[in-house]
Formats: C-alpha cells, structure tokens, sequence
C-alpha cells in the first residue's frame, strides 16, 4: 500500500463487502433517519417572544391541553428534511418513465416567476386595482390554452386534472338540465383513466363502460350502440391510454352530437399534440389540461396541480364562477353567481378563490418560453422518443399493438416474460438497481401487464440509448431464464419491497409516544 | 430551445431506426385536416429566458404584494411570515420533481413526510387520523360533506352562516347534487341557533371557528346536538394558526375536521395553491376521501412507509371510489410540515399568542375612531368592524392611500344588506405598531 508523507493511505485498498453491517446503521451517503418525533428534544427553529394574552377575548375556547409537536433547532430541521429527500427518485437525477405521468423537464425560470412577490405574496382578495397584473397574467394563459385547443372559452380554477373532470361534467349537467332533459349515463372507455368513472359517479352519472378493440383504440361502433336518449355524455381519453391517437375521433363526436350528447376528452395525454392538433377541430366539449403534465409544472411528490377546462360554445356558458371579464377599469373578477353577463349560467363554484395561480405563472412561462414552434418541437420530440424505445425494443419485449407508430408512449405487455417466472412488477423493480424509476405498471387494464413507457422530450439521445440498453438486456435475461436479478428486487434501493398487504390490515397512520401505544395494546 | 435536448442529426438518425421518413408519419392516425400548421397558432415564438423574465416581472409589478404596504387581508388566507429554510427545502429536485409515491423503495422521503404530515395534522386539530392533504379547504370540506352522507346515509347538510361564503357555494355545488343544503343565515359577530335546523335527516352540520367574520365559536353544544339526531358535526378552520391557542375541534366533539393550511409553510399566491387538512375519527377511517400513508417493514424488516388503504381510491375502485381525487397538494403539504417542525410547540403557541395580541391591539386602536364600530367580541387574529358607511367603496379608496384595509363583507355576501358596512380585518405576526397607525390615519381620512 503506498502511503502520503503524513503517513495517509492513497490507494482506494481492499473493498468493504457489502454485507457488513456499519456501526451507525448508515451506508456513506445513505442515511437512515428517525421521525422528526423521534429527534425533537425541546428546541425551537424559530425566535418569536413570549406573549401573554388574557381570556378576555378567546370566547373561554383557550386551549387546555398541549398539542405534542417536537421541538428541533433550523439546522437539525434541515438535516432531517435533506436526508429524507436522498431517499427519493426525482427527474432531475435521472430518466423517469412513468406513462400517463408526464415526468418531463422542470424549468427553474418557472419556479423563480412563482416566487416574484407581486405574484407569490398576492392576497386573493386584494382590491382589483391592485391585483391588475396577475389578472392579466391569467387572461393571457386563457389566451395561450383556447388557441392551443380551438376552444372558445376556458374555465380556470379546477385545481387538478380529476377536479377539471368534475368541471367538465357539472358543465354538461348543468346544459343537460337547461334543456329539460335528464341524462343519466356515460360512457367510459375500459382503457380510461380511473379518475373518469369515479368523476362520473361522483357528478351523479352512472357509467357505462365501452370495450376496446384488439388494437387497442376505442370500439367506434360498440360505442356509438350504446348511444342513446339517456346518454349524458362520453369520457374519451385522446391520445388514448395505450399511447394511441384515436382516428375515429371525429366520426364519434358526430354520433355523439346526433344523440344530444357531449364529448368530455380527458386532456392527460394533450402533450402528445399540443402545437399540432386542436381538440376544437375533432368536435371536443370539455376537456380539462394538465398544467403539470402538458405545461411541466413540478409534479411535487404529488400535486399541487391545476385544471383547467376548455369548454365548446355548447358549454361555455356553464362554466363556473369566478368569471374574468374586462370593463372600462381594466379587468374585474365575477364572484357573484347572480352578477354574470347576460347569457352566462354558471352552474355553481368549484373552490374559494380563482384556482392555481402559482400554477399558472410556471405554466405560462413555459409557454412563453417554448412559444408555439417550441410547444409544437417538445410534442413532435415526446413522439419521437417514444418511438424510438418501441423499435428498439420491440425485438425482446412485446408490443401488443403491432408495427404501427405510437404516440408519446410506448406500451408492452408480459407475454415476453410468459414461462420465465418474471413478473411484470419484477421487471420494473429490478430497474430501479439500474438506476431507473420503473414505467407504469398494470395500466391501461386492457393489456396483461401492462408496461407503460413514457421518455418525453427531456431526454437526449445518449440517455434514451443508454436506457434502451439496460431494458433490452433485462428483457434478454429474462427471455434467457437468468431471473437472479428479478427476484426480490430492488436489492439496492432504500428499501427493498415493503409489505402493503400488512399495511393495509392493521393501519399505522400517524407516530404516537410508546405510553400511548402500549396503552392502545 | 433550451429545454429540448434532441439536436437535428439526432432526430435524423431516430426517425431512420424507426424506419419513418418524417416526424408526421408518426402522426399517421391523426386525420390529415385535423393536423394544424403552426401557423394556424397566433401565438409568440420561443425566447430567452432574459426576455420572459422581463415580461413576466412587469406584470407581477403591477400587483400590490402584501409585504408592499400596510396590509390586513385574511378571509380564508393568511400573510404569515415563513421561514427561509422552508422555500429553500422544497425547492430540492428530489422533492420538487418526484412523482406521487407508488414505488416506495425508491420514494421514501415523501413518504416519511406525509407520515409526519398526518401525525401533525391529528395532533393540531385533535382527531385520530388524517389523510396526506387535498387540494384546499374549500374542496375539504365539500369532500367531508360528501363523507358525512355517506356514513349517515342522509341527504341533508346545514351550513352555519358563518361558514365562509366560498366554502360554503363549493359544497352546495357538489353536496346539492344528491342531497339538500341549507344555509343558515347570517348573523355578523354573534353565534346563530344553528341547532334548531338539525333534524333527523341531517347528514351533518358544518360550523366554522373561528368563522368568517372572526369569531370564535362555540362547537361543543353543536357536536351533542348533531349527535343527539345521528348527525355529524364537520368542523372548518381555515386560519389553523389559531389552533396553536384554540382548543381544538377534536376536544370539542368534531367528527370531521376540513380545514385551509395555507398559513402555515405556505405563501398567499393569489389564492392556490394551497393545502386542504382532512382530519377525523378512528371509526370513519375507511370512508375517508384522498391518500393515505401508513407504515410498515421491508422484506428486510427495516421501517417503512406506503400508501394505503387504495381500494378507498379511483385508481383501484374506479366509480365505487370515495371520492374522484387522485393529487394531494404534495408539495404544499411539505412545505406545511417542515415549517411546523420548525416552529415546534412553542414556536406555534407563541406564534397564536402573538397574532392574537396584535388583533386585539389593532380592535381597540380603530375602536377609538369615529365612525368605527368593533363588531366580533370574541376572536383569533381576525375581526370585523361596521363602518359608518358602505366598505368596499373605503377599502378602494384606502388602497389609493397605499393601505390594503382588508376584505369588504359584501365582496363575500353582496346580497346581504347588512354586510354592505362590514370591514374584515386581520392582523398577523406580520404587522407592525406603523401598519396599525397607517391604517387609522388612512381610515379617518376617508371615513
């Protein structure tokens, strides 16, 4: 071993098997790390003084009983919050290809817009005359998504893609209604999302569900004979889940439109088309946008997003207040249901406030940013890419589809594993020991596991052909029967696979103290 | 354009292994009139980021910030003052740009969060159990409404009058699908008999404290009347500082706790996002709206968190679902956690005696004034004054004066005559002796 002239070892030395356990429990960067219950030892991250206040104006409600948070100084705080974020994935670390997900590049410009304090620290119910610019900013993304759709009207405040389908449907409803008719039905597609069922039955539809054929588009003629005087509407996913553009699109909204009924689109997949085609141009009604798929603002961990629907002339009168509206003051929220202009109909209010406004500002600097030609190249890309996996890897995994294009993802099933002993969920975590979140699993239903891959255009060429290489060699492991790193996987990951099944049978759904869970036992 | 990685030569070679000879031919099922040219978009082209900075920030400064002058806005959302370690927190790329948690081993560090997050919420609001968050606590309390039929089986709500407004035209939007609700009237800066509407059809009664007005309410003879019919009693917060030194809805009989947690972690943002706390008892558990995160082991047996109990969820349960929502308000939700962690038991007590004290000292300095009438006796850091003419024109005028006086009643409720002089005012951690002087000072003027 050669030595330095202080006597330090510089050569890297014999290897530290990996089965030995450390004295800490912790592996270099890898830290395990307690709940923040755990740590709190009666410190504070914050200096305020110590007031008192009297009874006098608390109503006798003052509370009696301490609330129990522990208390940590900012740096132990922080530690504690950077050490859990190095136990997640995330986008910026790496390809992450979950279908029907969108995980697509984050622009920091986006984030920095947010925090300006004139949007960041605006009251939303601030004087109109001094909240003129962030009203301006929403009526120019209402610009940017009804040119982007073909729309007429676009209703803002939903505050996420589900909450954007309940939008769509309480629009419907409530045109249903002012015909005097009642419709009761809709008809969802199998391959659908499961947010379109349970938004149906949540708006007080019931669901009629409609086959899809073996290529996996949508049964133009099953659908169009279910069609009848009770049919409220159909949910159609387009591009559809299976990652492709349903042809048929127009004829069904015609059939649609014959029977007296709407066409809701789910909007999740617009990023495969958005700059190309107008959902106005394909007879569309309804059809929510998500801001966080299509306009990249950050997924978060799971949410905040924002949905926004675009409504037809059939349905804009419908949508629900607030409404933006411009007079000779400048432009002016309608909060008041009865206060509309002449020939709006609101059917009600979907929140307080007037929606995702720190949504909106990343999502129209993105916008401003990409422009249309840069809008049209990012969809044109996330098509490519996801071309460009399923020929190179439709050799060893299987399409269940055929030859044809796809749209912005790429589908396969589990026939290549069929005898192997490899399950679809095998396959997807022995990728996270490649360094890759898995893609959607077991969605769309309509395919035997299901894998649905999604690259977008983030990626450059050099990390899709380094992906396709450690995919396609799996996939000839597995083929091959060599199944070792299958098994139990992800063997280096934070965890290895966690049981959700005991989870699910006796809830832990909070910490409690040791004295109160000895005394629950 | 800088976001997109692909060069021409890379497109070239990727259309050629694809075996297309243009990018269009992958669009090959799009029907051909429906294939827009760009410049059937009447829209801008890419720019800089020089170039969208400097638009985007002179809209922005047409805005007033509330850190820009004297300001006393609430009415659902809250200037607080929010550490510098949270914003910097949340922007880590490992929290910023993940995805909802459905592969655990590699997503633990939200996952540990929302546990976190669910213990902090029980204990604030003094339930048994709390989900990972909805959107908002608009949306929280229309999902409790919803759950609250569906355990009792009933199809009648009451709203107390003091339920915001806004809150209370989103449950009506939903809740009025299926069922019947009722609105109390309104009664400013006194408790209405709330209890006389409750009848044995009642699915649930939802009461607001403090409520929008500012006053503290009173929920236990509400929680053993409702009980007392087989109704449940939902209770709303939308200012959850106050309970750092309000007895919590769960000590005063709430089955169900909806309630706003902008104040805490979260900036103003014109209205959203923002993050909806859902909080109830043991037994109802299951008829819970949104996600879950529970613990549990590895195959290794080490300490671990997931989602659980989906088959509550769309996902799973499609149209049997408890409800249509699949986000949380995820990062929101984080950035509540780490600046209640943060703020610890005494920093969140002391936080609600210092916003407490300040409304208490801005009620008595414009009840000296003429024209000026304190109207809520009993409240957080929130009260309503009756001024001696119409409020929304003052507040207008004051905003010309460079004061931001806070939310006119009638901006909230513009049918009710007897909100048109209403003035709501809070005060915060944030304001100062000079705010409160300004305030006076502008208000004497106009009045």
């Amino acid at each position: 071993m050669s030595m330095n002239n202080q006597g330090r070892p510089t050569s890297s030395g014999e290897a530290f098997p990996a089965s030995i356990a450390t004295i800490s429990g912790d592996r270099g960067l890898d830290h395990e790390e307690a709940l923040i219950f755990e740590l709190g030892h009666g410190a504070t991250g914050v200096d305020l003084p110590d007031v008192k206040v009297p009874d006098a104006r608390l109503g006798g409600q003052r509370r009696k009983s301490a609330i129990g948070l522990p208390g940590l100084s900012e740096p132990e705080v922080i530690r504690h919050y950077v050490r859990l974020s190095r136990m997640n994935y995330a986008i910026d670390a790496g390809l992450y290809p979950l279908g029907s997900c969108t995980m697509k590049h984050n622009p920091r410009l986006n984030e920095k817009m947010a925090r300006l304090p004139g949007f960041g620290d605006l009251h939303p119910l601030a004087p109109h005359s001094t909240t003129q610019g962030a009203l301006e900013l929403i009526s120019q993304l209402m610009n940017w998504l009804t040119t982007l759709t073909g729309m007429p009207a676009v209703a803002m405040s939903p505050k996420a893609g589900a909450h954007g389908e309940l939008c769509g449907l309480l629009a419907i409803r409530a045109a249903i209604a002012a015909r005097g008719e009642n419709r009761k039905r809709i008809l969802v597609p199998e391959s659908a999302h499961g947010t379109n069922p349970a938004t149906a039955a949540f708006a007080g539809f019931t669901v009629d569900e409609v086959p899809a054929k073996p290529n996996g588009h949508v049964d133009a003629d099953a659908l169009k004979a279910k069609l009848g005087p009770d049919v409220a509407a159909i949910m159609l996913t387009n591009p559809n889940t299976c990652g492709l553009f349903e042809g048929e699109v127009k004829e069904i909204a015609d059939a649609v439109h014959a029977a007296g009924a709407y066409f809701y689109c789910d909007g999740a997949n617009f990023n495969a088309i958005a700059g190309k085609v107008r959902p106005g141009d394909l007879g569309v009604d309804a059809m929510h946008i998500n801001l966080h798929k299509t306009f990249s603002t950050p997924h978060g961990g799971g949410g905040p997003g924002a949905g926004p629907v675009v409504l037809s002339e059939r349905l804009a009168a419908y949508a629900p207040v607030p409404l933006l509206v411009a007079d000779g003051k400048g432009l002016r929220l309608i909060e008041d249901q009865a206060a509309v202009p002449a020939g709006a109909k609101p059917f009600g209010r979907m929140c307080a406030f007037h929606g995702q406004m720190g949504m909106f500002v990343r999502a129209l600097t993105y916008m401003l940013s990409h422009g249309r030609d840069g809008v049209r190249q990012a969809s044109e890309d996330a098509v490519l890419s996801a071309n460009y996996i399923l020929a190179s890897l439709k050799d060893v995994m299987s399409a269940p589809f055929g030859d044809g294009p796809c749209m912005h993802e790429a589908l396969f099933d589990d026939s290549f594993l069929e005898g192997t002993g490899v399950t679809t969920l095998d396959f997807a975590k022995a990728m996270i020991d490649e360094g890759y979140h898995p893609m959607t699993m077991y969605f769309p239903l309509v395919v035997h596991g299901a894998m649905l891959i999604e690259p977008t255009e983030s990626e450059s060429k050099a990390s899709l052909d380094r992906f396709i290489h450690v995919l396609h060699t799996l996939a000839t492991e597995a083929r091959a029967k060599q199944t070792e790193r299958f098994a139990g996987a992800p063997h280096l990951a934070p965890r290895r696979r966690l049981d959700e099944t005991a989870a699910a049978r006796k809830p832990v759904l909070r910490w409690k103290p040791d004295v109160l869970k000895k005394a629950a036992e | 354009m800088r976001y997109l990685p692909l060069t021409p030569d890379d497109r070239r070679v990727m259309l050629a292994r694809i075996g297309a000879p243009d990018v269009d031919a992958l669009f090959r099922d799009v029907p051909k009139p429906a294939l827009a040219p760009l410049s059937a978009f009447n829209l801008p082209d890419t720019q800089g980021e020089m170039e969208v900075e400097r638009t985007l920030s002179k809209l922005a400064a047409r805005n007033v910030a509330a850190g820009a002058a004297p300001f006393f806005c609430g009415a659902g959302a809250y200037k607080h003052h929010v550490p510098s370690a949270v914003d910097h927190l949340i922007q880590r790329s490992e929290f910023l740009t993940s995805y909802t948690p459905y592969q655990p081993e590699i997503a633990q560090g939200t996952l540990q969060y929302l546990f976190e997050f669910q213990t902090q919420v029980a204990l604030l609001t003094g339930m048994d159990v709390a989900n990972a968050s909805l959107y908002d606590g608009s949306t929280a309390t229309a999902e409790a409404v919803l759950m609250a039929q569906r355990i009792t089986k009933r199809g009648k709500t009451v709203l107390s009058g003091g339920l915001h407004p806004h809150y209370a035209e989103t449950v009506e939007t939903v809740a009025g699908l299926a069922g019947v609700v009722s609105r109390s009237p309104v009664t400013p800066g006194s408790a209405e008999d709330i209890i006389a509407l409750i009848d044995e059809d009642t699915a649930c009664v939802v009461v607001q404290s403090p409520d929008v007005f500012g006053l503290i309410r009173n929920l236990r003879p509400i929680a053993d009347a409702a009980h007392a019919k087989g109704a449940l009693l939902i209770a709303v917060v939308t200012e959850v500082v106050s309970l750092g030194l309000l007895e919590p809805p769960g000590a005063q009989g709430a089955d169900i706790v909806a309630a706003e947690g902008q104040s805490i972690g979260n900036g103003l943002n014109f209205g959203g996002p923002y993050v909806g706390l859902f909080a109830t008892r043991e037994k109802f558990l299951r008829q819970m709206p949104g996600r879950l995160c529970g613990e549990t082991v590895d195959a290794e047996g080490r300490r671990g968190y997931v989602l659980t109990l989906s088959t509550r969820e769309q996902h799973i349960r499609r149209e049997k679902a408890t409800s249509n929502i699949c986000t949380n308000s995820g990062l929101c939700t984080l950035a509540f956690t780490i600046h209640l962690s943060l703020l610890g038991e005494e920093g969140l007590t002391r936080l609600a005696r210092i916003n407490h004290a300040k409304a208490g000292a801005l009620a008595d300095r414009l009840a000296a004034l003429p024209g000026v009438e304190v109207v809520t006796q009993a409240f957080f850091n929130e009260f309503t004054i009756k001024l001696a003419k119409p409020a929304a024109p003052v507040v207008e005028a004051l905003a010309h004066l460079g004061v931001i006086a806070g939310v006119p009643a009638s901006r909230l409720l513009p049918h009710d005559k007897a909100c048109e002089n209403l003035l709501i005012l809070a005060a915060t951690e944030t304001n100062t002796d000079d705010d409160f002087a300004a305030l006076a000072k502008a208000l004497q003027e106009v009045l």
